[in-house]
């Protein structure tokens, strides 16, 4: 028998099969595939001595949103003062932030220096003033506070296809966002501003 | 018949192993109350970077402690059942101290919700989270499906 020339037995592999199978099956168990989903807010800083300060604003401003214990919306402003479907509220609060036509009963347009940009005319004084009832269910909070997002979002997107030339998807996420962001500032307080102040 | 060659098959699941492991991640709690987020439209976002996001679960209990503790909405603080909303305070201290200095800032609370639970729990988490500074949140909810 030469030296060199025995040849290496080979190792049986037929159940390398079966061992990654295992593996697989306990990634499948122990792992999940969901990615985290949200609607993402800032909550206003707590001051404990906020409640000292009374805030003016004038009538005309201010939209008062309130979800009632029996989950009805009602919604107050300058123009109207009723109960309305989920449906209606993004365009009711769309026609409340930006006033397209200076209506003497919504928020005032007033010139507003927006840092690198310039001057615009914006109605920056409007507050929405959302009233939860503590029974109210979560769920239409939740769909409250998107619809009022989406109204937001939608102005931001309409100003910058006007001033800046394309939707807000395509505008640049350092220079360009925050000034469509500036323009219609979100300006969701909640009641009762000790315990639960501005969100935005 | 010739025999099947299966010498490619363990190569084969392996590359689907990867991949599982690549995709998914961890489950990191077991679920004591019960959640089920509501769903929204083109405002839901996608939460980047996990190890940033802490999570605060509110909801009714599941079912097998619902015999003990009634079906009223308790929170949930990793491992930890609670009804009182002052615990995530110190939840908020804890999940601090366990992040780089640098992304302190930057943490998120990803509060998640059942659709059917009241204000009542929510609000009083909020302003805890607010004494806490941990003034980032996120509404945690799907994405709707589209209605074809």
């Amino acid at each position: 028998m030469g030296k060199g020339k025995r040849k290496v037995p080979g190792l049986n592999q037929s159940s390398t099969a079966d061992i990654s199978f295992i593996l697989l099956i306990f990634f499948l168990v122990t792992t999940s595939m969901d990615t985290d989903t949200g609607l993402p807010r800032r909550l206003p800083e707590w001051d404990p001595n906020v409640e000292e300060q009374e805030l003016t604003i004038k009538e005309r401003n201010v939209m008062t949103v309130k979800v009632n214990m029996n989950n009805e919306i009602l919604v107050k402003n300058g123009k109207m003062n009723r109960v309305i479907d989920i449906s209606e509220l993004k365009d009711i609060a769309k026609e409340f932030i930006a006033n397209p036509n200076d209506d003497v009963n919504l928020p005032a347009i007033e010139p507003y220096d927006i840092e690198g940009y310039g001057t615009v005319n914006t109605t920056i004084k409007h507050v929405i003033a959302l009233d939860t009832d503590l029974s109210a269910n979560y769920s239409v909070y939740f769909k409250v506070q998107h619809e009022l997002s989406l109204a937001y979002t939608e102005l931001r997107d309409a100003w910058a296809r006007r001033y800046l030339g394309k939707p807000l998807s395509e505008c640049d996420p350092k220079t360009e966002e925050p000034i469509a962001r500036a323009v219609y500032a979100s300006k969701i307080s909640e009641t009762n501003p000790k315990e639960y102040g501005t969100e935005q | 018949m010739p025999e099947l060659n299966t010498s490619s098959l363990p190569d084969l699941i392996f590359t689907v192993l990867f991949f599982f492991m690549m995709v998914t991640s961890m489950r990191d709690i077991t679920p004591l109350v019960d959640v089920k987020t509501p769903t929204g439209g083109s405002e839901i976002v996608k939460l980047e970077k996990k190890s940033l996001v802490s999570h605060i679960y509110i909801g009714p209990p599941a079912k097998q402690f619902r015999a003990v503790m009634g079906s009223a909405d308790r929170i949930q603080l990793n491992e930890v059942i609670t009804d009182q909303p002052e615990a995530v305070r110190e939840f908020v201290i804890a999940e601090r101290e366990s992040m780089f200095e640098k992304d302190k800032p930057l943490m998120k609370m990803s509060l998640k919700v059942d659709k059917n639970s009241k204000m009542k729990m929510l609000q009083a988490v909020k302003l805890e989270l607010r004494k806490a500074k941990a003034l980032n949140i996120v509404y945690s909810a799907g994405q709707e499906k589209p209605k074809n």
